[in-house]
């Protein structure tokens, strides 16, 4: 008793980076719960995923032609699988797509409470004690659970680097379950992304606003913004003069966008403007006007002017 | 094809959220509900399969206050049935035990196909379509953003962080969370909403037994720390960009 | 037989007509033109909509082209949509539904007397309730109908202006009374920061002159005339239905508001549900009681002053803000070319509010950055407006028609508010 279980999303291209980051919080857990940390790595062929799991002190192969590509119900029958035979009082499941049809299923099917949106995880003598986001991030929920419990984590919550250290784990594997043969998902195909671009759909977004001057000096955002992995969105005056098209407007006649991490450069903060954006998670704004009223709505703000603060961040972004 | 979307009310994050005296849940006094966005997507998703295809499109939800306007709301829209389920209470229930009250009144009605949204703002213990799947023993995909009717089955499209997506095929009957409808939810005239409240329409049935989950209990809702307006990061621009470029580390927000 | 292009022009080699020979040119007449071989079918969809009759009534003489402001940033005009309906454009489906800003300037000058502000909300309607509607006014629709405001804002946020405004306001549904002015504060002046600024200036002129006055705080709701005129009938309806039970509730003598636009409603609309309210715009109100205020400084501006056209045109008033601006000490005054009866609209008016970038993409400028353009060249130095939609419309123009710093925008209430300071 008193595992913690890590439920390890793949896909083709390897380990997902989420599980490094619940292989981080499932150490810290694990001490406290004087347990250990099990990894399930559930897919069609293991071997290649297995050594980057060295952070658990056990890894649990399950393999089976149905678990690759990704299936929900497959993986739904694989961590319960994993639940049921191994009895962990944690079990920690990305809050991603996967990870949303994998912990409620087989929370459900073992009969164990699911905290979800967790942001902060914690020991506190027998029972976890768990920070979730709710309400849209307008409220954080404090839970305590007493006995074994199932906690999806969002994404970015805690650091990857202490979940990819580690030395060689354990390794066991786990029988994949017979309901494997006879499901009822099939996959049919992998959609690339679109090629029209949807700011709405990115979690990352540098925008620029009247302050960038004219659409000459667009490539200053264009880096910061390749720099930072994001897309780059406007103010309506951009838009307005041809400068980037109309499809990158954020705003009251625009797109409503609520990605992770919204960067507002030159844009002032017109309520017109605002109401696309402040659900963003994180908003970093500059702006050379220390009253600019997007600072009212921003996280964290700069007053540099941006023509000497989007070079030096972009080479900062670039060089770590 | 009979499509059951399962819609509720969530708190309207525009209004600022008060915590009760107890500490522990919202101050209901001061809240505004409105319908999950997410559910309002699962509903226009319906539609369209009832366009594209012919189908029979009954909404449900739990009784609570307000939710006659919504489910009048998705008759005006195209829904042909509405069906309010009593669970003998007007207090909402988290999803999970939702998913267990709501079981029997759907097996009752007896579609091929349950939608509804992916997820809600306070669904704290965990999401409605995947419970409700677990509750109906039927496959589930969740994160979906479009729904296509294949014979005895559907194609779904699911989405994975960093724009990938996947066609998946799913047996009927089956449950499925929706993230987005191919189009944004059609608008809803006024008086169309009127015609319907006037024809007075909605069904009622009983909810079954809504299990809990015991082990996980909320024992604090509180705002978040950060106060109101931006903190500033102060210096030349290189030590902003070296705060700036800390702060998105912490976050795991670098590029990875 | 006729020497010109067949078909086009008819002319008679030999014609007698009573006697007198009319040969060759002399009777030269046109074919019957290309107009009686299209569909009539269109049109007369369109005209046997409740509303909409009087588009038939159009003879083409052309008048109101040079009267729309639509047309002087595009084509468009009563005479121009006529011509493409009977030509076969379904206009439930174009455009240019959506364009017309309802100013009424083309009524004014029409001889058959083609009623756009009647034709366009009765057309709209029925392109509402077949849910084709531009994303951008739908939000605004989704906003009135959740929270009772366009701008999407809580209603229990209504009053918050007060707190700053550094005069008193009752709030009635908190400290019920009597008084003698009930103000309809209305959406923009609650909630745009433009329109606070406006509304807060106004209470405190309205605490030098000593008024007994109170609003209805977050019980008020939108008077939802726009919404009216943008095709939803039944958002107004309801909404009306809600502020007429609501207003039963508190004793007041007369009502004052700040937008044209509720001013219109109360005024025109709300009688028809049975409501009527001794209703004035706050110019009306404030234009006579100009005399008593203590003024402490000349205000050295030259002004112009944009007509609203839901108070000018629509409702007959032209002198109020007029009389306010000419009080005001300091202030040198010039009309613009189009002024009054004739005033060009702002592009907010009928939805417009709601429609600007779908309009933008449909005129060569925006209607305000045209009124901008017209208020710089007077050599004013400032526009004074007195509709809460044209301060946040006309900012935004003076911005994009690269005019900042040489054009500020007041309402007429800041001006009066500065001089008393
Ligand atoms: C009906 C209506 C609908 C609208 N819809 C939208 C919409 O959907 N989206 C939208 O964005 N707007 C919309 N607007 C326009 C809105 O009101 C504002 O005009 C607009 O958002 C302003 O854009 P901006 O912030 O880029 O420009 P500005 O307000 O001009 O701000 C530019 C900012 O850049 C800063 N700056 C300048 N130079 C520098 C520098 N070197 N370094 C750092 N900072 C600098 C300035 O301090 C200023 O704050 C709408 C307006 C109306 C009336
Ligand atoms: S009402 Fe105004 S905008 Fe509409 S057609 Fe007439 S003149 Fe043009
Ligand atoms: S003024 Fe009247 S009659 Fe003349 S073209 Fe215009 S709408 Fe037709």
């Amino acid at each position: 008793m008193g595992n913690v279980l890590v439920y390890v999303e793949n896909s083709e291209t390897g380990v997902a980076p989420i599980a490094f980051e619940l292989l981080g919080a499932a150490r810290r857990l694990a001490a406290g719960l004087g347990g250990e940390v099990e990894a399930l790595v559930a897919a069609g062929a293991t071997a290649e995923l297995a050594p980057a799991l060295g952070a658990a002190d056990v890894i649990l192969r399950m393999e089976h032609p149905a678990l690759s590509p990704y299936l929900p119900e497959a993986h739904v029958a694989a961590l319960t699988e994993a639940i049921r035979s191994r009895d962990p009082q944690v079990v920690l499941v990305g809050n991603t797509s996967a990870g949303i049809d994998v912990a409620a299923g087989a929370a459900a099917a073992t009969q164990r409470p699911l905290v979800a949106y967790c942001t902060g995880l914690a020991v506190d003598g027998e029972a976890v004690v768990a920070h979730s986001q709710v309400y849209g991030g307008k409220l954080v929920a404090t839970t305590r659970t007493e006995g074994p419990g199932v906690f999806t984590v969002v994404a970015g919550a805690f650091p990857g680097a202490e979940g990819q250290s580690g030395g060689k784990a354990a390794e066991a594997t786990l029988a994949a379950p017979a309901t494997l043969g006879s499901l009822h998902t099939r996959f049919i195909a992998a959609t690339a992304p679109s090629g029209g671009i949807d700011i709405g759909r990115a979690d990352r977004l540098v925008s620029v606003g009247r302050g960038i001057g004219g659409p000459e000096n667009l490539e200053l955002a264009q880096e910061l913004a390749a720099a930072l992995g994001a897309e780059l969105g406007a103010s309506r005056p951009v838009v307005d003069s041809g400068w980037l098209p109309k499809a990158r407007q954020v705003g009251k006649s625009g797109m409503t966008v609520k990605p992770k991490l919204y960067v507002a450069v030159g844009i002032s903060g017109a309520p017109e403007h605002l109401e696309g954006m402040r659900e963003a998670e994180l908003i970093l704004a500059v702006n050379s006007d220390a009253n600019a009223p997007i600072f009212e709505v921003a996280h964290f703000g700069s007053t540099c002017d941006l023509f000497d603060l989007l070079p030096a961040l972009t080479e900062r972004l670039q060089a770590s | 094809m009979h499509i059951a979307v399962v819609v509720k009310q969530v708190p309207d994050l525009v209004e600022e959220l008060e915590v009760d005296a107890a500490g522990t849940g919202l101050d209901r006094a001061w809240v505004k509900m409105k319908l999950n966005e997410f559910d309002d997507h699962a509903l226009e998703q319906a539609v369209l399969l009832k366009e594209a295809g012919g189908a029979q499109v009954s909404v449900v939800a739990l009784d609570g206050e307000g939710i006659d306007q919504v489910l009048y709301a998705a008759v005006a829209r195209g829904a042909d049935r509405a069906l309010k389920v009593d669970a003998g209470t007007q207090e909402p229930l988290d999803s999970r035990r939702a998913a267990t009250a709501l079981a029997g009144a759907i097996r009752d009605l007896g579609p091929d196909l349950v939608l509804t949204g992916v997820q809600a703002a306070d669904d704290l213990f965990g999401q409605m379509a995947p419970f409700l799947a677990a509750e109906l023993g039927w496959p589930h995909v969740s994160v979906v953003s479009q729904v296509e009717v294949a014979g005895a089955a559907v194609r779904v499209q699911q989405e994975y962080a960093g724009g990938r997506m996947a066609t998946l095929e799913v047996d009927l009957p089956a449950v499925i969370g929706v993230q987005a409808a191919p189009q944004p939810p059609r608008y809803v005239p006024v008086s169309r909403l009127r015609q319907a409240m006037a024809s007075g329409a909605l069904e009622t049935a009983t909810a079954g037994a809504g299990a809990g989950t015991g082990g996980a209990a909320v024992t604090q809702l509180a705002k978040p720390e950060a106060g109101r307006g931006a903190e500033m990061l102060t210096g030349s621009p290189d030590q902003v960009a070296e705060k700036i470029e800390a702060l998105l580390r912490e976050r795991g927000l670098l590029r990875g | 037989m006729s020497k010109v292009e067949p078909g086009r022009v008819r002319e008679d080699e030999h014609l007698i007509v009573e006697g007198m020979d009319i040969s060759g040119h002399w009777n030269r007449m046109f074919e019957q033109r290309v107009l009686w071989s299209h569909d009539t079918g269109p049109l007369e969809k369109l005209t046997a909509i409740t509303g909409a009759e009087s588009l038939a009534y159009c003879y083409q003489c052309g008048k109101c082209t040079s009267a729309c402001p639509v047309d002087s940033v595009g084509s468009y005009s009563p005479r121009k949509i006529f011509r493409k309906v009977q030509t076969g454009t379904d206009l439930l489906t174009n455009p240019d539904l959506w364009l017309c800003t309802t100013c009424a300037n083309c009524l004014r000058v029409c001889p058959k007397e083609v009623n756009m502000i009647s034709i366009m909300p009765a057309l709209r309607e029925v392109a509402v309730t077949e849910a084709n509607v531009p994303p951008e006014l739908q939000k605004a629709f989704e906003n009135t109908f959740q929270h009772g405001n366009p701008l999407g804002e809580p209603a229990r946020k209504r009053a918050d202006w007060v707190a700053e405004a550094g005069a008193p306001a009752t709030i009635l549904p908190r400290e019920r009374r009597p008084v003698d002015v009930l103000f309809y504060v209305e959406c923009y002046w609650s909630y745009h920061p433009r329109g606070r600024d406006a509304a807060r200036a106004f209470a405190r002129v309205m605490e030098k002159l000593g008024v007994d006055w109170g609003i209805l705080g977050p019980e008020e709701k939108c008077s939802c005339d726009s919404q009216r005129l943008a095709g939803e009938r039944g958002l107004f309806e309801m909404l009306a239905e809600q502020n007429i039970r609501t207003l039963a509730k508190y004793e007041f003598s007369r009502m004052v508001t700040s937008d044209p636009h509720a001013y219109n409603a109360l005024r025109n609309e709300y009688p028809k549900l049975g409501a009527e309210y001794p209703i004035q715009h706050y110019t009306q109100f404030l234009a006579p009681l100009m005399g008593q205020l203590p003024w402490k400084r000349r205000l050295d501006y030259k002004v112009t002053f944009h007509d609203p056209c839901y108070l000018g045109r629509h409702n007959g008033e032209y002198d109020a803000p007029r009389e306010m601006i000419r009080q005001i000490p300091g202030l040198q005054f010039t009309e613009m070319f189009r002024c009054k009866a004739n005033g060009y609209c702002c592009g907010g008016g009928g939805g417009g509010m709601w429609l600007d970038s779908f309009t933008g993409n449909h005129v060569t400028e925006r209607l305000s950055e045209r009124r901008v353009r017209e208020a710089v060249e007077t050599g004013a130095e400032m526009l004074v407006v007195c509709c809460p939609y044209e301060v946040s419309r006309f900012e935004d123009a003076v911005k994009s028609t690269g005019n900042e710093g040489r054009l500020l925008v007041r309402d007429v209430i800041e001006l009066v508010d500065e001089a008393l300071r």
